[in-house]
């Protein structure tokens, strides 16, 4: 049994932010009640939060563990450990593996290294066609069956109109979302960069917004046709977002997730060094705007990382050829209070919701600070002084664009299943 | 003034001093083009790594004419040679290179910002020779020295562009250069490649015109891009409708002022984008942007390796005086006889 003590709960479902303590055992949540009240007996592990905000478990929508095919750049162990570090308790894992989670037996392997190997849970998403190469469907009724919780073909689109209303249609009737990543790949050819005056200055090819928005008003309409939940992974326009709004205003079961890169940088921040390229790239300052309005007014769901690592040697190269990606569990949560709290455009309560009841919604989920839930916590500071190192960082990658970048506020403890899987140091001699 | 210049990896961080400084260190060197003579022993000993990772003769045999008459010596590393086919990465391939010992590195590559990249992970000066689509730092200053030289000023001119401006590394250090000194820019292309944010990267005055009438009328500076033949086999244009709407020929240089200068960083489409009437006219100023060219060349090459002269010690003097021996010794033998 853990006992969280002292500490002050935020949980956006219950809409209560109050000073509580937590009891947990291995599985679920045994009981919440005022400071001091709940019955200590010997043997109960005690982690004091006093000074702290404790959350339900953070889930990421969006990482990518790298494994199996790519372990030199992440394996399920290191990428959760550095999950557990940025507070994150669950991950959802994108597809785009070696062999490519396409059927039962990737999804069965991923969740057998996870239970050896995780520090937090590990939530696989299936492709929606075979090798995510866009032309039959995926064994999604099997996939599900092994463990999948949503389908994507991420790292590119679902790649036909016709196939994608296919997935929709069979997913609706599965209750699995469609995770889609937005892009007409004709549009976004050869670009490494958002299309701008940046990209025209420094000489590199730029996509424009409509290589996003482009696909979005064609998922959505087929979320329309179909019935299906749909769920915009990553999203960077405001011509996206609008689309994303006003679909929800017809009633549409459509989501979005929006990265921490994209709501904290533009393409004017881009200079000739690859841990500013991913896809989608950093947009425009109006689409930045745009992103920081739906996350404060509701119309994205979740803030979800899109870690995604990168051995140096792929890319420390030339910025054209270097893959897309940057990591992101270690700087999320910190990223989000600077800002989105610290900036006063949302309230910590909302904050947490990006985080949890958000993307749990997404998946058909709970999460609440109640008794029954799992026993899955965030505990982290508003307040706390400390500067990222990515040489420190638990993953194996280090392409991230916020190294060296100092904060006030980020995760302090992690507990999954009952269990501190991350804490720091000082946190623990408190 | 002390010179800056660790690298010259774009022309767009240069304040007008700076470019004014470069074009005046490179102003002697252009004299020792029109000596018999042309070889100096001013970097001797030391050794000039040219590596060209897209394939290039002018600005190759440019760069490397220029070092060996400042008396370095060269090595050479060309695409199709190198372990790049062999999947060796660019920063391995570079620090193969500097471990031989190089006091500079001139490079080309056919992406952007490929040389600023090497040159953070370098020591040795880097001299970007066109890095893809971004800058041909000396390119530019190269044509900023030929229309100095033609109309005695860079301030105040009318400058048009014509062409393919948004793949063009020329156009950017052009740009960045006259810019700095006040020129008003006229863009002129097929609008996919003349895209509105031209007008905001760098100089304050740049307009976009499609027609190439219009873009002529009171130019005294007219530069014409070459088109790069695979780009017409995109879907988006013919060669006759480029020719039709965009050859800069006799009939359309009329409309600039009489005394407009044509620049074409070559090598030239004849037939394409220019015709032979212009490219071969007395306005075009192409064979001089060859020769200027080294003159610029020897100079950054010679400020990089050696650092800014001492006042009216500049290179180029030694071979002003050694010429002088020359002939003096070859009239004290006539009159010896």
């Amino acid at each position: 049994m853990l006992l969280v003590k002292n500490g002050r709960v935020v949980d956006p479902v219950r809409q209560t932010e109050a000073n509580l303590d937590v009891l947990l055992d291995a599985d679920r949540i045994v009981e919440v009640g005022p400071p001091g009240r709940l019955s200590s007996k010997n043997g109960f592990e005690i982690f004091d939060a006093s000074g702290l905000i404790v959350a339900p478990g953070f889930i990421d929508l969006h990482a990518h563990l790298r494994e199996p095919g790519q372990e030199s750049s992440e394996t399920i162990e290191t990428g959760t450990r550095a999950a557990a570090r940025g507070g994150f308790t669950a991950v959802c894992c994108m597809p785009n593996t070696r062999p490519v989670n396409d059927n039962a037996s990737v999804t069965g392997f991923i969740l057998d290294r996870a239970k050896l190997a995780a520090s937090v849970r590990v939530w696989p998403i299936g492709a929606a066609s075979v090798g995510s190469k866009g032309e039959a469907l995926a064994e999604i009724a099997a996939m599900k069956q092994a463990g999948i919780v949503a389908v994507s073909d991420d790292g590119r689109p679902i790649a036909t109109a016709k196939l994608a209303r296919q997935v929709m249609d069979y997913c609706r009737s599965l209750n699995l979302p469609v995770i889609e990543h937005a892009e007409d790949v004709s549009l976004a050819a050869g670009a490494v960069m958002r299309e701008g005056v940046t990209s025209t200055r420094l000489g590199l090819p730029g996509m424009p917004a409509a290589a996003e928005s482009v696909c979005v008003a064609r998922d959505v309409q087929l979320a329309e046709l179909t019935g299906a939940r749909l769920h915009i992974a990553h999203l960077s326009a405001k011509a996206s977002l609008e689309q994303v709004r006003a679909a929800k205003q017809r009633g549409l079961r459509v989501t979005c997730e929006v990265t921490p890169h994209h709501f904290t940088l533009v393409d004017e921040d881009v200079q000739y060094d690859s841990r500013y390229k991913m896809n989608p790239p950093l947009a425009a300052r109006e689409d930045r705007e745009a992103l920081l309005a739906g996350l404060a007014d509701g119309t994205v769901e979740a803030i979800a990382t899109d870690h995604a690592p990168h051995e140096p040697a792929l890319k420390d190269v030339e910025f054209d050829r270097a893959p897309f990606g940057v990591t992101g569990f270690e700087t999320a949560l910190a990223l989000a209070l600077e800002q989105l709290v610290h900036t006063g455009r949302i309230t910590l309560m909302r904050l947490v919701e990006l985080f949890t009841s958000g993307p749990a919604r997404v998946l058909g989920l709970e999460r609440t600070i109640a008794p029954n839930q799992p026993a899955d916590l965030t505990i982290f500071s508003v307040d706390r002084n400390w500067t990222f190192h990515a040489s420190e960082s638990a993953s194996k990658s280090r392409n991230t664009p916020f190294d060296g970048r100092s904060f006030k506020g980020g995760p302090v403890a992690t507990v999954v299943g009952g269990k501190v899987v991350h804490a720091l140091e000082e946190s623990l001699h408190a | 003034m002390t010179h800056r210049f660790r690298d010259l990896l774009a022309l767009e961080p240069l304040t007008a001093e700076e470019l004014t400084f470069l074009l005046d260190q490179s102003q002697p060197f252009q004299e020792i083009q029109r000596h018999p003579l042309k070889k100096l022993a001013t970097l001797r000993g030391k050794t000039v790594a040219l590596a060209f990772f897209e394939s290039s003769t002018r600005t190759r045999i440019s760069f490397g004419t220029a070092a060996s008459r400042l008396g370095s010596d060269t090595m050479n590393l060309q695409a199709e040679a190198s372990s790049l086919k062999k999947g060796e990465s660019l920063l391995d391939t570079v620090h193969t290179l500097d471990a031989m010992k190089p006091d500079c590195l001139v490079m080309r590559h056919a992406s952007s910002g490929a040389a600023d990249f090497v040159a953070r992970h370098l020591e040795i000066p880097v001299i970007n020779a066109g890095d893809g689509t971004h800058e041909h730092p000396s390119q530019g200053l190269l044509d900023a020295l030929t229309i100095r030289d033609r109309k005695g000023t860079l301030s105040d001119l009318n400058v048009t562009i014509l062409g393919d401006i948004q793949h063009s590394r020329v156009a950017r250090s052009n740009l960045h250069l006259l810019g700095k000194f006040g020129c008003r820019f006229t863009l002129c292309g097929p609008a996919m490649w003349v895209p509105r944010e031209l007008e905001q990267i760098g100089p304050r005055s740049v307009r976009r015109v499609f027609r190439i009438e219009e873009a002529l009328d009171g130019a005294d500076v007219v530069l014409v891009l070459r088109v790069q033949t695979e780009r017409l086999h995109e879907p988006a244009l013919s060669a006759s409708d480029y020719i039709l709407l965009y050859q800069l020929n006799a009939e359309r240089l009329c409309l600039a002022k009489s005394d407009a200068i044509v620049l074409h960083p070559g090598p030239m489409n004849r037939g394409i984008e220019i015709s032979s009437e212009v490219a071969d006219g007395p306005q075009s100023c192409v064979l001089e942007q060859v020769a200027n060219g080294i003159a610029v060349r020897m100079a950054l090459l010679f400020l990089l390796i050696a650092g800014v002269p001492e006042e009216g010690t500049h290179p180029a003097d030694e071979a002003q005086q050694s010429l002088k021996r020359a002939t003096d010794m070859k009239d004290a033998s006539h009159a010896a006889r």
